[in-house]
């Protein structure tokens, strides 16, 4: 039975998501210069240290992403990551809009290289008619010149599963907090709570 | 594990062949039958206890198996959630280990729990080795270590270099909000140039691969990015948010310190149950083993016994009649 259950781990590679894993691995078929990581660190520990090998780096595990190409590109290819889930990845869609502490911000293909710290807001994902909106915490976006866009978040849910009563709820409960907060440690704590909860009103509503 | 047991094992057999073990035998159950000098049967009760012990052994090296099989599974789908969450920074920052800076801190992630194979000697080589690596008249290099076993063996050689040690990080369930505050702590009480977190990358129950992820603060980013190296893009990058772009840069390499760990010490978990089953598996078929070799040392020892009784009355009834 012990012997059942380690072929059965071993060979989980089936699942599609161990495979994906496994490709995102870069082998000698893809671009070469990543599978070696960085040359002068290789190069500094062999001379240092001859009889261990270096540890990898962790360019050796991304998968490669293309250079800027010349022409625009019609779709924007989105990563969207939560620690404890790859919410989208590699997706090619239209369109996305990220809450910016700047304003909420629009980003299509070919946009502006740009590097934008997130506030809790609406994210919304935009596919041909399909729209997908999450609730994003807080985190941050980057878009790259090759129309790739990386946007991380602490936390996100979808929004059909926010409940409005609960946020009303929290709203008042952390108003009444704010008001009544005495130090500068739980004043904050409440501005965050009521931040944060009219930010998830406002998705909710408007 | 099982290895060290069937040494001893075979130390504590060897002395079987001297009649003085009798004694010793007596010692353990005295209400055995004496059994006298010169006796050519052996006793069987040290083996036959042996073997009970070496059962018992081969149980709990199972269930150790069988354990760190279930919380691997669990946790392994976590680590393989967790990989997306470092990529971006890579893509933006760059994978920058070779960059020479003068504080250096290498943040080793260990276990807290032995029994899981070299995974804990692995990252404290490399963690040693980079050490070596980034050694230079004015640059210097200093250890945070999480988990207890690579305290122990980094303590022994390199205690003045240690500046802070974190320790049962597996009691709680590992989290983002966990790892951030523990990540939080390290950029308090550490001042860094770069932080080099060491950790071993969950391949397969088998198979780990030792790591070495960079993190840079925010001036090194600015400098290097300035100096055109391998960050040497960051320059044609909007800022949006924040009132300076040290500031912003500032947050993003903090939140990349947290996740980067978050990654790092899910991969590391993954890693220990992955060693720690495929360590347990081979110790119970070590003991297995030895417990094959026991009971046919024991029936041969009890048959030969019964057969010289046997030729003892034989050849007592055949002097009688004869």
């Amino acid at each position: 039975m012990l012997r059942q259950l380690t072929s059965r781990i071993l060979t989980k590679p089936t699942t599609p998501f161990f495979s994906a894993a496994a490709t995102r691995r870069p082998f000698s078929t893809e671009v070469a210069d990543t599978s070696t990581g960085d040359e002068t660190f290789v190069e500094q520990w062999k001379k240092v240290i001859p009889n261990i090998d270096p540890p990898k780096t962790p360019s050796q595990y991304m998968k490669t992403r293309p250079p800027t190409p010349n022409v625009l590109p019609t779709k924007l290819t989105v990563n969207f990551v939560l620690p404890y889930a790859s919410e989208l990845s590699q997706k090619e869609v239209d369109m996305v809009i990220v809450p910016a502490t700047t304003g909420q911000m629009g980003i299509l293909p070919g946009h502006v290289p740009t590097i934008a710290e997130l506030k809790p807001g609406l994210l919304s994902v935009h596919e041909g008619n399909d729209v997908k909106k999450y609730f994003i915490s807080s985190g941050f976006a980057f878009i790259h010149p090759n129309s790739y866009a990386d946007i991380l978040a602490v936390e996100a849910v979808p929004l059909d599963r926010l409940d409005q009563a609960q946020v009303q709820k929290g709203l008042s409960e952390f108003t009444q907090k704010l008001s009544s907060a005495s130090t500068d440690a739980e004043k904050a704590e409440a501005q965050i709570g009521v931040d944060v909860h009219s930010a998830l009103n406002f998705a909710l509503t408007g | 594990m099982a290895m060290a047991v069937a040494r001893r094992e075979s130390r504590r057999l060897m002395p079987l062949v001297n009649p003085s073990v009798s004694i010793r035998s007596n010692l353990i159950s005295p209400n055995q039958e004496q059994v006298g000098l010169g006796v050519r049967s052996i006793s069987t009760q040290i083996v036959r206890n042996r073997m009970k012990s070496v059962k018992n052994i081969q149980k709990i090296t199972k269930a150790m198996k069988m354990v760190a099989a279930s919380k691997l599974r669990a946790i392994q789908v976590r680590a393989e959630n967790s990989r997306g969450l470092w990529q971006p920074f890579t893509a933006l920052l760059g994978d920058t280990p070779s960059v020479a800076v003068k504080k250096n801190v290498i943040v080793t992630v260990s276990s807290d729990k032995g029994l899981c194979g070299g995974i804990n000697s692995t990252s404290v080589k490399i963690s040693r080795a980079l050490h070596k690596v980034n050694a230079g008249p004015d640059a210097e290099s200093k250890y945070v270590i999480l988990g207890e076993k690579g305290k122990a063996q980094l303590i022994r050689d390199s205690k003045k270099d240690i500046v802070l040690t974190l320790t049962e990080l597996q009691k709680n369930f590992l989290n983002y909000t966990q790892i951030s505050v523990i990540a939080d702590d390290i950029l308090k009480n550490v001042e860094f140039d770069a932080l080099r977190i060491v950790f071993n990358k969950f391949q397969s129950v088998v198979s780990f691969l030792p790591t070495t992820a960079t993190v840079l603060s925010p001036e090194i980013v600015e400098r290097e990015s300035e100096a055109g190296g391998k960050i040497g893009d960051l320059d044609s990058y909007e800022i949006e948010g924040g009132e300076t772009k040290s500031e912003v840069l500032q947050n993003l390499t903090e939140f990349q310190f947290s996740c980067v760990m978050f990654n790092a010490v899910l991969e590391n978990a993954c890693s220990e149950q992955g060693a720690r089953m495929s360590a347990m598996d081979s110790s119970s078929r070590n003991a297995g083993d030895m417990l094959d070799k026991l009971t046919l040392a024991y029936n041969r020892t009890r048959q030969a016994s019964i057969t010289t009784e046997l030729s003892e009355i034989i050849s007592g009834a055949a002097a009688l009649e004869g």
